[in-house]
């Protein structure tokens, strides 16, 4: 099942929040979906975008 | 003589030929702010002792004839995401109104004193910069000169409304995906966010470290480089601040254009826009005889990733701030971090991989062209509290859509100029983007455009 689903993401939101320690009210979690679903879904334009293997991230740390 | 919408580099002539004196350019601005920031709300502190002493002290040198700085007596006011010596940092938010005092001046302050310059307050902005609309919940909404009822545009809204009101003629702000720029578009000034790493942000509040620029704005592209100038130089306080050697500009912008080669931005510049925009590109490009275009590739999905980035970096500086203090944030920044939180860490991964692919195009297309023209909004300034705009038939949110053409450039740290195309009854802005560390090249093409009356920082007419 998909994130896109709107159970489901907020099934995640909940779980994410018991893992990090977040206090989320059930009166923000639709506007924390909201922000999600658009976050997830500029970050699928990110994630179906091929890059080599050997692409190196933009900071690229020096000893 | 008075000083009243006179620029920097007027104000700092006026005070170092004696024809005024840095306490009566203090107290001028002084009183500006004490009339017109009852309506623009952009300081939300005034050091008004702080900035009398520091220009007696100037006054006093200039007595004794010793030789003074490019800035001299020039009032200047900062984003109060700047430390500020005994002021809290607040960064636009009530919870860190709870801070210690800052010991020390933010190093840019520092240099811009010691160019002469006199430091008169603090700005408002939107809350830790995670907003292009210039509202704030707690301070209220900085207001635009033009028309107070519209937004200044943000997160440097304070910083836009000070000095296209005419308050000071020279701000300091932060532009994260847009924030120098937006609110230079939307009120109707100069901004200049230069190349990343270019000036340190030392003594300056974060937000998404690796996108976070500091610069100025102002009201001619003569006081951007005087105040550039001045800032440039090594600081180990921020790692990613250059150890390049100082490269001013100012002796350079009346070189004008000749044998740059200019393009617009093709493609997803072209896409999204207002006629207003349209025309203010339109201007631009007929100005300069530009007659090529460009295409920045995959511009749309370097928005994205610098989205994903910003949300995700945003929200690991404030976690602990989500967990303890979730009630006193504004609500609609608390929701948005609160999300940037459970992104999934492989997405934010490719997204700085693919800034590393996308930065390699666009040096590319810089081996082709030295100059890119592209809008710097889609729109003049909204109306406070406007959420949504209709755009060919589409209502698209404010909040998310003003910063779609300044986010592909900040992506990638290149500097840009951001210049008032002065439509009426509301300006808007142009961006002026060059290669990394090119500056002076942006600067030089804004300067043209200025003496060709193109560009301009026009007067609202209640200010």
């Amino acid at each position: 099942m998909a994130l896109s689903d709107p159970t489901t993401l907020d099934s995640y939101i909940d779980a994410v929040a018991a893992a990090l320690g977040l206090p989320i009210d059930p009166a923000w979690k639709p506007a924390v979906r909201a922000n999600l679903e658009v976050s997830l879904e500029l970050g699928r334009l990110v994630d179906e975008f091929p890059l080599p293997d050997e692409t190196e991230p933009a900071s690229v740390f020096s000893a | 003589m008075s000083t009243d919408w006179m620029t920097a580099a007027e104000t700092a002539a006026a005070v170092a030929n004696r024809t005024t004196t840095a306490l009566a350019a203090t107290e001028a601005a002084l009183a500006r702010i004490a009339k017109a920031d009852a309506t623009l709300n952009a300081f939300t502190d005034v050091v008004a002792e702080r900035a009398r002493a520091r220009a007696r002290e100037i006054d006093a040198a200039i007595a004794r004839g010793e030789s003074v700085g490019p800035l001299v007596g020039v009032p200047f006011a900062v984003k109060n995401l700047f430390d500020v010596a005994g002021l809290a940092t607040r960064a636009g938010s009530k919870i860190n109104r709870d801070r210690s005092p800052a010991a020390d001046d933010a190093p840019l302050i520092k240099r811009l004193e010691a160019a002469g310059a006199v430091l008169i307050g603090a700005l408002n902005m939107g809350e830790y910069a995670y907003d292009f609309t210039g509202e704030n919940i707690h301070d209220g909404p900085s207001r635009n000169p033009h028309d107070p009822t519209r937004m200044t545009g943000g997160s440097s809204g304070g910083s836009g409304a000070a000095v296209a009101g005419g308050e000071v003629p020279l701000a300091l702000g932060s532009d994260t995906n847009g924030s120098i720029r937006v609110p230079s578009s939307l009120c109707g000034i100069f901004g200049l966010k230069p190349t990343y790493g270019r000036l340190p942000r030392t003594g300056s509040f974060p937000f998404v470290a690796s996108f976070d620029h500091l610069g100025p704005l102002a009201r001619s592209a003569a006081d951007l480089a005087l105040a550039y100038d001045a800032m440039q130089g090594p600081d180990d306080g921020d790692a990613a601040c250059t150890t390049r050697a100082p490269e001013p500009v100012s002796g350079l912008l009346a070189q004008g254009i000749d044998g740059l080669r200019i393009a617009k931005a093709g493609g997803y510049f072209e896409a999204n826009v207002f006629p207003e925009a349209q025309e203010a590109v339109g201007r631009v490009v007929k100005a300069l005889g530009v007659t090529r275009s460009v295409e920045l590739p995959e511009a749309a999905r370097a928005r994205a990733a610098a989205y994903v980035i910003s949300t995700t970096e945003g929200a690991s500086l404030h976690l602990d701030r989500l967990r303890r203090q979730p009630n006193d944030f504004d609500p609609a920044v608390r929701d948005r971090l609160l999300a940037g939180a459970m992104v999934p860490a492989p997405l934010v991964d490719r997204a700085q991989k693919f800034r590393r692919w996308y930065r390699a195009r666009v040096l590319e297309v810089f081996e082709q062209v030295d100059v890119i023209i592209a809008p710097a909004t889609p729109c003049v300034a909204p109306k406070l509290g406007q959420v949504t705009f209709t755009l060919d038939g589409v209502e698209l949110p404010v909040r998310a859509n003003v910063g779609i053409h300044t986010q592909p450039i900040s992506f990638i740290g290149l500097p840009v100029v951001a210049v008032p195309i002065p439509l009426a009854p509301m300006p808007i802005g142009v961006q002026i983007i060059a290669a990394p560390w090119r500056e002076d090249i942006a600067l030089r093409v804004a300067a043209a455009l200025e003496r060709a009356g193109v560009a301009r920082a026009p007067r609202p007419k209640d200010f």
